[in-house]
């Protein structure tokens, strides 16, 4: 078996009988994340799993539909009584180390529900390809987060006024094995940093967090791409520059400063860091391939959000974008958190449609029809949701 | 021969069979370590040999088995160029990264160049090109424009 995993087993002899190792065996991501069966498998090393539309429909997403991004390997052997985090860089006065313990115990906690979406949410559609996992629409969630704030630990610390940014450090371990390498440490600018809603995290919908979502810590900053979020949390640089870490120099999340056409080819230095995520929805229910009686009508439900802002309209069409009807649309759970919407639908005749769903934020953004603009990475895919009814 | 003559040589041969006995002891508690080294259970003098432990697994053989033009264990197509795709292309990542992904050959060739300036991938030599060409040919650039039809739909009957 030795020769199958291409390195002895040091203690074959202790391995109980039976015992497939873990090597060898065929993980079932279901059963090892607690995922719905209905979740699709982009990616297996690194683990990245997305909902499908219709498994979205909870008002708060549980654990079994919420997606998993990973660019590297899930740390293992978490010893949660002598977890630390760490807050260092050039902008503290003083490095400081808390347990998770003096975490808990030193600050006072808040929960929030909070809209994590994927960068690279929507990319499967961007034309030419772009490179990487290839996301459709299942890679957003809004889970409610407690913890501290971060805020609040950053004013225990002490921060010079010359701070910019902050970086995060985490426990999960490089593709490659190297462990000088870290598979993503990106962070965000001080203003996110100190908003209320920004979390270091130790609960997702009032239970300890799931391993594959950042156990034992996380960090949550809402309606920023969900890379902002750093999952497996041990420390927090405070920087004087823009945070130069994994994934947040050249083109990792990031998107040509001035637009583009599709295709093109953009340096590095006209590329500009993706901060709050644009104006979206999702139709939830029906799943799409819904066949219905004529005369009857079609309820749709869903939800809407627009990363740091609120989403102020939401309109559907049944004939292709030429005319637009408004759902219900209620206020979000509290500021960074997703929106619901819903509509009843009447159709004029038998055939085949496409419900179109189409928010507008409180800037008057709206999402476009067809793709948006193209970037090297595909980031940003804000398209219409749509889902095919036929009336028969 | 003389009796002082005739005691030495009877020393020399008690000395002798002395020795080899130690010698034979010796070697005896030494085959005993040595297995107990390659085998500490002792399992080949056990009653029970009905435990054929987890051996006796096809798959050493069938590693790389190609079934219906699909590689198994990878997921990769089959084609020329196979092999060297899977044996650079899988050690860090799944296959399914590789195959979620449609470039041209100028794009692979700056993925490669990027894997090996940040990821630790290492020079891939002559297979470089082998590599591209499989990856080209067995999964080329799909055309899809501003925006695809909606594309297999599972029809269902909803009553309302």
């Amino acid at each position: 078996m030795g020769t199958i995993i291409g390195a002895e087993i040091v203690f074959a002899h202790v391995m109980p009988q039976g015992y497939v190792p873990l090597a060898l065996q065929d993980p079932d991501p279901f059963k090892l994340f607690g995922k719905n069966k209905e979740m699709v498998v982009l990616n297996d090393r690194p683990w990245n799993i997305e909902a499908q539309a219709h498994l979205l429909n909870e008002k708060i997403t549980s654990n079994q539909n919420m997606f998993i991004r990973n660019n590297g390997k899930i740390p293992e052997n978490i010893d949660v009584k002598n977890w630390t985090i760490t807050f260092d860089g050039e902008s503290v006065k003083a490095p400081k180390t808390y347990t998770l313990e003096e975490l808990k115990s030193k600050f006072k906690h808040h929960t929030y529900q909070l809209t994590l979406e994927c960068g690279g949410n929507g990319r499967s559609e961007f034309d030419p390809p772009a490179k990487g996992n290839q996301w459709t629409v299942g890679a957003v969630s809004c889970a409610t987060w407690t913890g501290v704030r971060l805020r609040d630990v950053l004013a225990d610390v002490g921060i010079k006024e010359n701070a910019v940014y902050i970086g995060y450090h985490a426990a999960d371990l490089h593709l490659s094995g190297d462990p000088d390498k870290e598979p993503i440490s990106r962070g965000a600018p001080m203003a996110k940093a100190l908003q209320d809603e920004t979390l270091l995290a130790f609960k997702m919908n009032g239970e300890d967090i799931p391993l594959a979502h950042g156990y034992p810590l996380r960090l949550i900053a809402g309606g920023w791409p969900a890379s902002v979020s750093g999952k497996w949390l041990t420390g927090i640089s405070v920087r004087d520059k823009v945070h130069d870490g994994t994934k947040m120099t050249g083109s990792a999340y990031r998107v040509p400063c001035e637009p583009v056409a599709p295709g093109e080819k953009v340096k590095d230095e006209d590329m500009c860091i993706i901060e709050s995520m644009p104006v979206k929805s999702l139709i939830t229910y029906p799943k799409t391939g819904a066949q219905i009686k004529e005369g009857k009508s079609l309820k749709i439900n869903g939800h809407a959000w627009a990363g740091e802002l609120d989403v102020a309209k939401m309109e559907y069409s049944i004939d292709f974008g030429s005319s637009w009807t408004t759902c219900d649309l209620q206020a979000p759970a509290n500021r960074l958190a997703w929106q619901h919407f819903s509509a009843n639908i009447s159709f004029p005749k038998k055939g085949y449609y496409e419900v179109w769903a189409r928010a507008t934020d409180s800037r008057n953004n709206s999402q476009p029809m067809v793709l948006p603009g193209w970037n090297p990475k595909g980031y940003l895919n804000n398209a219409c949701h749509r889902i095919a009814v036929k009336v028969k | 021969m003389n009796q002082q003559h005739k005691e030495f040589r009877d020393s020399v041969k008690k000395i002798y069979q002395a020795l080899v006995l130690v010698f034979g002891a010796v070697s005896l508690v030494a085959c005993f370590l040595v297995y107990g080294m390659i085998d500490p259970g002792f399992s080949a003098f056990r009653q029970d040999n009905s435990v054929v432990d987890y051996a006796v697994v096809d798959e050493d053989e069938n590693w790389d088995k190609i079934e219906n033009g699909i590689h198994l264990r990878t997921g990769l197509k089959e084609g020329i160029g196979l092999m060297e795709t899977v044996n650079n292309c899988t050690n860090c990542h799944s296959a399914k990264l590789v195959t979620q992904n449609r470039m041209d050959a100028a794009r692979w060739a700056a993925t490669i160049d990027w894997m090996q300036e940040t990821q630790n991938l290492w020079d891939l030599g002559g297979n470089e090109e082998i590599i591209i060409n499989y990856l080209v040919t067995n999964y080329p650039v799909k055309k899809k424009g501003r925006r695809l039809s909606l594309e297999n739909i599972e029809w269902y009957d909803l009553e309302n």
